[in-house]
């Protein structure tokens, strides 16, 4: 019965994860390219990290 | 190499009592089963848990800290009259108090306070709701008392630190210190870029607040008191009405300009994105009150149902590995303390960023 829950809960799992991975693989690429503005690429990339999250647990509060 | 060491170890200890005083709470838990107050039999150890976790992320009207130190709160309700009394009366006789002829009751189920008939019976519907009246309920709950108490440690906090800097000329001296370069942090890596060097000083007050209570209340929430502040919808929601409530009230000509009517598009794409931008307005102040929400609660359940492992686990090996697992998702839940309440400021000096933007030229894209 509760299977559809279960199904959504996991589709949103993937999708914030696949997410916030491209995020941290080109904000690595960013670093390895230009190591002097590490800590403007960690900043952008924590912001857009707790963006994705904020859908991920609303989301997940609702299934 | 000792000192470091000697670091070490107090961080694990002071872990570790906030794991081990959860486990006095459930041991007690474990012993109250056998004679539960409503008279049920007794509860498999799962529902148990799941009672203490309850217990833990909701509002209650007593200050429960361990066996032993607890203290009621006083109770105030407005009900065509303010009737005040101390919660304790709840607890002596059969749950329900009498209060200038009308009687309360606290249901188990959400620790609400409903008005009930002098036999203090609560009914329910068929889902499960109740369906008493509830009167208006100004208590001081312990989420209101924390909130008393954080907000008078950081006004003490930092305006013992505003006077150290008179008192030494500039330098800060004491225990406030700490904060200084938090304070400046905020000042030039969040103020000043999102909201411009012109009208930055006058959100700065409200984006340290900010900063601060959501920091400290979650810090509040890791130690073993069993407060839950963030973790309440109602909490978070009235931080992002806050911002929502100062970026409409700042918005200049250009804002509103840019929501209705938006500049240099076609006239058909204004009329469609007016609504969209419309509703962007207050979906904004929702998904803060949602991220922050969901966060804090979830990583609590999270962390207690780990906790709640080990009891389920009666072994050696299973049990340490859940304490081993409750710790390190603890150290985590330090990181998404301040990462929360980072997050929300940065965001709420974005909205009032945008919402004092000045209106610059767009340069033609070809």
């Amino acid at each position: 019965m509760e299977i559809p829950r279960i199904v959504g809960a996991g589709l949103i799992v993937i999708g914030a994860g696949i997410g916030i991975g491209r995020i941290g693989g080109s904000a690595m690429d960013a670093i390895a390219r230009q190591p002097e503005a590490t800590g403007k690429i960690q900043t952008a990339m924590l912001i857009a990290a707790a963006l994705i999250e904020g859908i991920g647990f609303a989301a997940l509060f609702a299934a | 190499m000792l000192k470091r060491a000697l670091y070490i170890l107090t961080v694990i200890t002071l872990f570790s009592i906030s794991n081990i005083v959860a486990q006095e709470h459930h041991k007690e838990a474990n012993k109250d089963a056998m004679h539960n107050q409503h008279g049920e039999e007794k509860l498999s150890i799962k529902e148990q848990i799941k009672e203490d976790i309850k217990h833990h992320l909701h509002d209650s009207h007593s200050f429960h800290i361990t066996k032993g130190i607890e203290f009621p709160l006083p109770v105030i309700l407005w009900d065509n009259g303010l009737h005040v009394f101390s919660s304790s009366k709840f607890e002596e006789g059969n749950g329900v108090v009498e209060s200038n002829g009308n009687y309360y009751a606290i249901s188990h189920g959400n620790g609400h306070i409903y008005k009930t008939d002098a036999s203090g019976k609560i009914e329910h519907d068929e889902k499960g709701f109740e369906t008493n009246e509830k009167p208006l309920d100004f208590s001081i709950t312990k989420n209101v008392f924390m909130i008393m108490v954080v907000g008078l440690i950081m006004f003490l906090l930092f305006s013992g630190l505003s006077k150290s800097y008179a008192k030494n000329g500039g330098i800060a001296k004491g225990p406030g210190r700490f904060f200084e370069p938090i304070v400046l942090f905020i000042r030039d890596e969040i103020a000043i870029p999102n909201i411009g060097e012109k009208h930055y000083k006058r959100y700065m007050p409200y984006l340290l607040t900010i900063f601060f209570f959501i920091w400290f209340v979650n810090l509040f929430g890791l130690t073993p008191l069993g407060v839950n502040l963030t973790g309440n919808i109602a909490i978070t929601s009235a931080l992002a009405i806050l911002t929502y409530l100062i970026t409409t009230f700042s918005g200049n000509k250009n804002y509103w300009k840019h929501i209705f009517w938006m500049p240099d598009v076609p006239v058909f794409m204004k009329i469609v994105l007016a609504p969209i931008e419309l509703l962007g307005t207050l979906i904004k102040p929702f998904a803060l009150t949602m991220r922050l929400y969901a966060n804090m609660f979830a990583g609590h359940v999270v962390l207690m149902s780990i906790i709640g492992l080990m009891f389920i686990y009666k072994s050696w090996v299973g049990s340490s590995l859940s304490f081993g697992l409750a710790f390190g998702l603890s150290i985590l839940e330090l990181l998404v303390a301040a990462l929360q309440a980072y997050i929300f400021t940065v965001l709420s000096a974005l909205y009032f960023g945008m919402a004092v933007e000045e209106h610059h030229e767009h340069e033609e894209a070809h």
